[in-house]
C-alpha cells in the first residue's frame, strides 16, 4: 500500500473529508455541468424578442423546432418497435450467433454519427448503393432520410436498455400468467410488458434525446429539410444570434418540459389489459407467428440498420488501391493534412473530457447510488444530472458558448470545447456507475467497515472492484460520444476543427443536385473511424465479457 | 377428475447433458396429495414443472385425465402452478392477481368477479383486495398465490416449496390450511419440498427423489417404517446406521456381526446371505436406554458423550464401546435424565430395524444429500 493510499484511507474516516469530495462533487455539477447551458442563453434572453417581432423568421424556427421533437417521437416510438424484439431474440434466444448479434447491434451506437449520415447516403441515395439497382436515387436527402439516420443511431440505445431489463426480469411472472391461462402473447402483454414499462419508457427516453441533440450527420443528410438542428446551425453559420437564441431556448426548455412530463406521467400510464381475445392471441402465439416476428426482426436489423450502417466502408475500399491509404499515411493532400492534426486534436479532446468526468463524477454517481444527502436531494440530482442528454447538442454548445466567453476574462477555444465535451458526456458516465453502484449489496461495504477497513478502503478493495467493468464500459461510452459529438463543437468553435466536423465539411462537398459523390478520402476518413470504433468496442467486450452484472 | 400419468420421463439440460429427471414414472391419483421430496438439485422442481408443461421433457410423456400432454401447452393444461418465490405480478393488487386467470381466459366480468370474491374470502384475503403485492407479508403472497390458482379453475395444483420462504410459525399453519383446502375443494395436489417434516404432515403418499430418480413412493407410514433404500430410511426421519456382517440367516431372524464381535439380531424380513456386508438402520426413537452395563439382547454398551434438550425429546450420543456412535431420543419428561460419561446400555428390537445391502460407493456417498 502506497503511502498516498495509506493517507486517503486514514482521512476518509473523517467525516468532513467525506463531505469535502461530495460538495466538491456537487460544485463541478452545479457550476461546470448545470448552470453554464441555462445561464449562457438566458444572458442573451433580450434576443428572444427580434425573432417574435419577425413573424416569418419565428415560424421558421418554430417550423424547424417542431420538426426536430416530430422526428424525435416518431424515432423514439420506431425504435420501441424494432428494438424490443431484437433485444427480445437476444436476451432469450437460444442461437449460437447471439453473440455476435449482440455485439453487431451496438455498432451503430459507437460509430461516429458523421460517418453514419454518410454511410447512410451512399447506401440509399447514390448509385454506389441500392440506389443503383433502381436507376436513380431511391431516398433523397430530406426527412425520410434523417428519421432513418436518427433510427439506425438509436436502436443500439433501445436494444441495450430492453436487453438489460429482460435479463433482468423475473420469468416466473411470465411461467405463471401461462400456467393461468395466457397464451404466450397475452402473458407478454399483460404481464411482461407492464412490468417493463419503466424500462420501455426510459428507452423511448434515451432514443428521443439522442435524437434530438444530433446535429452534425443531420445537416449531411438533411437536404432541405430543416430541424432545429440545422436551424441553429445554418444561422450560426450566417452569424445571425438572435435566431439562435430564440431556437435554443426554447428547444431546452421544451426538452425540459416533456421529460418532467414523461417522469410525472410515464409511471401513470397503463397498457390496457381488459379485453382479451384468447383465440387472437393464441394464433399469434403460434410458430409461423412467431418466425415472422423473427424474420421481421432480422430484416430490419441487418437491412436497415446495420448494412447502411456500414455500406462507407465500400468506398473506403478502393481508397485502399488507388493510392489513397499511401497519401492518407504520408498526410498528402489538402484532406489528409487536415484529417491527422483534426483525429489528433479529437482524441485529445475526448481523453480529457473523459477523465475530468471519471474524476469529477465519481462523488456524483456514489451521491446518488447511496443516497448520501438523503432520498429527496439524491433523487433530485439523480433527475437533473440528465440536462444535458435531453438538451439538443448544439443547442447546447451555443448556450455553453455565451456562458464562458461572456466571462471577463474570456476563454480559449479549446478549453471551451473541452468544456462541451465534458458537459455532454459527462450524464453517460455518472448514470451507468451510479446504477452499478446501487446494485453492490450495501451490506458488502458494512462487513468490509465491520472489518477494520475505512471508507476510501472499503471503496478501493470492495465497491471499486465489483463495479469496475462498469466504470470502464461508461469511460468508453463518454469517450466515444465526445469522439462524434459536433452539434455542440461546431456551436463553441470558430477554428479548430474536430474529426466529425471537418468530414461534415467535406460530406456537404460531396452532395449535388445529382446525388452524393463518393470521394476515396472520405470514405477511408470515415473507414478509419469506424475501425477505431470497433477496435475500441472489441476490447471493452473482451474486458467485460460475462462479468458484466456490475 | 384429475390424475397424472408421468410415463418414463427424462430431461437433461445443457450443452453438457446434465440429467435432471431420469427416467421417472410417477402416478398421481385424483384428489390425492402427493408431496415430491428430497435434497436440493434432486430434480424435483424440474419434475413438477415438466407436469405444468414450462418446460418439456426429451423422453416420455405425461398424462393428465389419460390426455398425453406433449403437445399440450401450459395454459391449456387446466393446472395450477403456486411458485416459490409466489410470482404474484408486483403491477397488479390482489383483486386483479386473483381475477388475472378469469379475465384473461375472456370469462365475462361478473363470473371473474364472483370468482375472485369467493377465493379471496376462502384465503381470508378479501379485505386486501386492493393492497399491492409489496404491502403484503410473506404468509398473505403465499394465500394470493394459491387464491390465483384456485380462481383459475385449477383442478390439479403444483406447489413448488410454497412454504420455503415462510418462517417456522406461519409455516406449520399454513401447511395445514392448504392441505385442508385441497382436501375441501377435492383437488389433487402435488407439492414440492426439502422439508421431510412437511411432507410427512400433509401427504397422502410421498415420493421421494434423489439424482434425477424417485425412490420410493408410498404413505408417510410406509416410508417411515419400511424404507427400502438407506437414503430413504435418512431422509425420512433420522437413523443410526451401524456397519457389519451377515453371519447367520435363520427362520425370519438375521444374525448380524457389527464391529468388534458384537452379535445383534434383525428381524427384518428382506433375504440376506451369509458373510454379505450390510448396513444396520436403526432410529434414534426405536432405541432403548439403561443405566449401567447389562448385558441384554441386542444390547450395545457404551457412554453417553453428549446430551441436547430438544424441547419435547432429549437426544444423546452414545459412544459403544465397539466404537460405532449412536443416537438415542427419548421423551424429556420420561424420567431422570442421563448426563455425560454415564454408562449405559443401548438395546432395540429385531422388528424395529431394517437391514440393507452395503453400498458399493461406500455408506457415506449413498448417504449424501448433494
Amino acid at each position: 500500500m502506497t503511502r498516498i493510499t495509506k493517507f486517503l484511507d486514514k482521512i476518509s474516516s473523517k467525516p468532513i473529508a467525506r463531505y469535502a469530495v461530495y460538495v466538491l462533487g456537487i460544485l463541478f455539477f452545479i457550476i461546470i455541468i448545470l448552470i453554464p447551458p441555462i445561464l449562457g442563453i438566458t444572458l442573451k434572453l433580450n434576443l428572444f424578442l427580434t425573432v417574435v417581432n419577425d413573424p416569418p423568421l419565428m415560424s421558421k424556427a418554430l417550423s424547424a423546432i417542431f420538426n426536430s421533437f416530430a422526428v424525435a417521437t416518431f424515432v423514439g416510438l420506431i425504435d420501441l418497435a424494432a428494438g424490443t424484439p431484437t433485444a427480445w431474440f437476444i436476451a432469450r434466444g437460444k442461437s449460437r450467433w447471439l453473440n455476435v448479434i449482440d455485439t453487431l447491434a451496438d455498432l451503430p451506437f459507437i460509430i461516429p454519427t458523421v460517418a453514419l449520415g454518410y454511410s447512410l447516403l451512399l447506401f440509399w441515395n447514390s448509385s454506389y448503393g441500392i440506389s443503383g439497382l433502381f436507376g436513380g436515387s431511391l431516398i433523397s436527402p430530406g426527412w425520410i432520410l434523417v428519421i432513418l439516420l436518427h433510427f439506425v443511431f438509436s436502436f443500439p440505445i433501445v436494444v441495450r436498455v430492453m436487453v438489460g431489463a429482460l435479463l433482468d426480469y423475473q420469468y416466473a411472472y411470465e411461467e405463471a400468467a401461462r400456467t393461468l391461462g395466457a397464451h404466450p402473447v397475452g402473458a407478454e402483454r399483460t404481464v411482461t410488458f407492464p412490468i417493463l414499462k419503466p424500462s420501455m419508457i426510459g428507452a423511448f427516453v434515451l432514443a428521443f434525446a439522442r435524437s434530438l441533440s444530433e446535429t452534425g450527420a443531420t445537416i449531411v443528410v438533411a437536404g432541405t429539410f430543416e430541424n432545429g438542428a440545422v436551424f441553429i446551425q445554418t444561422e450560426k453559420s450566417l452569424g445571425n444570434l438572435a435566431p439562435l437564441v430564440f431556437a435554443s431556448s426554447i428547444m431546452i426548455l421544451v426538452a425540459i418540459v416533456i421529460f418532467a412530463m414523461i417522469q410525472i406521467f410515464g409511471s401513470r400510464f397503463k397498457i390496457p389489459i381488459k379485453r382479451v381475445s384468447p383465440s387472437f392471441e393464441k394464433r399469434l402465439s403460434g410458430r409461423g407467428a412467431a418466425s415472422s416476428r423473427d424474420g421481421v426482426t432480422f430484416f430490419v436489423f441487418f437491412f436497415i440498420v446495420l448494412i447502411p450502417a456500414l455500406f462507407v466502408l465500400v468506398s473506403a475500399f478502393p481508397a485502399l488501391v488507388d493510392g489513397t491509404l499511401s497519401n492518407a499515411l504520408t498526410a498528402k493532400g489538402v484532406f489528409w493534412q487536415q484529417y491527422w492534426p483534426s483525429l489528433a486534436l479529437s482524441l485529445f479532446i475526448g481523453f480529457v473530457a473523459t477523465l475530468v468526468n471519471v474524476i469529477a463524477g465519481l462523488p456524483m454517481a456514489i451521491l446518488i447510488a447511496r443516497k448520501r444527502l438523503g432520498k429527496t436531494v439524491s433523487s433530485v440530482f439523480d433527475v437533473l444530472v440528465n440536462i444535458p442528454i435531453i438538451v439538443p447538442s448544439v443547442a447546447l454548445g451555443f448556450s455553453l458558448g455565451l456562458f464562458w466567453t461572456g466571462l471577463p476574462l474570456g476563454i480559449p477555444e479549446l478549453l471551451l470545447i473541452i468544456l462541451a465535451h465534458i458537459s455532454i458526456t459527462y450524464p453517460y458516465f455518472v448514470k451507468s456507475l451510479s446504477a452499478a453502484i446501487s446494485r453492490v449489496d450495501l451490506e458488502l461495504e458494512n462487513a468490509a467497515r465491520m472489518l477494520g477497513a475505512k471508507p476510501f478502503a472499503v471503496f478501493r478493495t470492495i465497491v471499486l472492484p465489483l463495479v469496475k467493468y462498469s466504470f470502464f464500459a461508461g469511460a468508453v461510452i463518454m469517450f466515444t460520444r465526445s469522439m462524434s459529438e459536433t452539434g455542440a463543437t461546431t456551436a463553441v468553435s470558430t477554428t479548430l476543427k474536430t474529426v466529425p466536423v471537418l468530414l461534415v465539411y467535406y460530406i456537404r462537398q460531396l452532395i449535388t443536385s445529382k446525388g452524393v459523390g463518393m470521394s476515396s478520402d472520405v470514405g477511408l476518413g470515415c473507414g478509419f473511424l469506424i475501425l477505431f470504433s470497433i477496435l475500441i468496442l472489441l476490447v471493452l467486450r473482451l474486458v467485460i465479457r460475462g462479468r458484466a452484472r456490475y | 377428475m384429475s390424475d397424472v400419468r408421468v410415463v418414463a420421463v427424462t430431461k437433461t439440460f445443457g450443452e453438457r447433458k446434465i440429467v435432471a429427471v431420469d427416467d421417472v414414472s410417477l402416478e398421481v391419483h385424483d384428489k390425492e396429495y402427493l408431496s415430491l421430496v428430497g435434497p436440493s438439485g434432486c430434480g424435483k422442481t424440474t419434475l413438477l414443472r415438466l407436469i405444468a408443461g414450462l418446460i418439456q421433457p426429451d423422453k416420455g410423456e405425461i398424462y393428465i385425465d389419460d390426455v398425453p400432454m406433449s403437445k399440450v401447452p401450459p395454459e391449456d393444461r387446466g393446472v395450477g402452478f403456486v411458485f416459490q418465490t409466489y410470482a404474484l405480478f408486483p403491477h397488479m393488487d390482489v383483486w386483479h392477481n386473483v381475477t388475472y386467470g378469469p379475465r384473461i381466459k375472456a370469462l365475462d366480468e361478473k363470473n371473474a368477479a364472483a370468482l375472485g370474491r369467493e377465493t379471496l374470502e376462502m384465503m381470508r384475503l378479501y379485505e386486501r383486495s386492493d393492497a399491492y403485492p409489496n404491502e403484503l407479508s410473506g404468509g398473505m403472497m403465499q394465500r394470493v398465490a394459491v387464491a390465483r390458482a384456485l380462481a383459475a379453475g385449477a383442478k390439479l395444483l403444483l406447489l413448488d416449496e410454497p412454504l420455503g420462504a415462510l418462517d417456522a410459525k406461519i409455516r406449520n399453519e399454513l401447511r395445514y390450511d392448504i392441505r385442508r383446502l385441497v382436501k375441501d375443494l377435492e383437488l389433487t395436489a402435488i407439492h414440492v419440498t426439502h422439508d421431510q417434516a412437511e411432507a410427512m404432515a400433509i401427504s397422502d403418499r410421498i415420493a421421494v427423489m434423489r439424482k434425477g430418480k424417485i425412490l420410493q413412493v408410498g404413505t408417510p407410514t410406509e416410508l417411515y417404517m419400511n424404507p427400502e433404500h438407506l437414503f430413504v430410511a435418512n431422509f425420512i426421519g433420522e437413523s443410526n446406521f451401524l456397519e457389519g456382517q451377515v453371519a447367520e440367516v435363520e427362520g425370519g431372524l438375521t444374525e448380524i456381526r457389527l464391529r468388534g464381535n458384537l452379535i445383534v439380531y434383525s428381524a427384518n424380513a428382506r433375504a440376506r446371505q451369509k458373510d454379505e456386508r450390510i448396513v444396520l438402520a436403526v432410529r434414534p426413537e426405536a432405541l432403548r436406554m439403561q443405566r449401567g452395563l447389562k448385558k441384554t439382547q441386542n444390547g450395545l454398551l457404551g457412554r453417553v458423550k453428549d446430551v441436547t434438550f430438544e424441547g419435547t425429546v432429549t437426544r444423546y450420543e452414545i459412544s459403544v464401546k465397539n466404537g460405532d456412535k449412536v443416537i438415542v431420543t427419548m421423551p424429556s419428561l420420561a424420567g431422570e435424565p442421563y448426563s455425560v460419561d454415564e454408562e449405559v446400555t443401548v438395546s432395540f428390537e429385531p422388528e424395529k430395524s431394517h437391514i440393507f445391502p452395503y453400498p458399493p460407493r461406500g455408506l457415506m456417498d449413498e448417504l449424501k444429500l448433494e
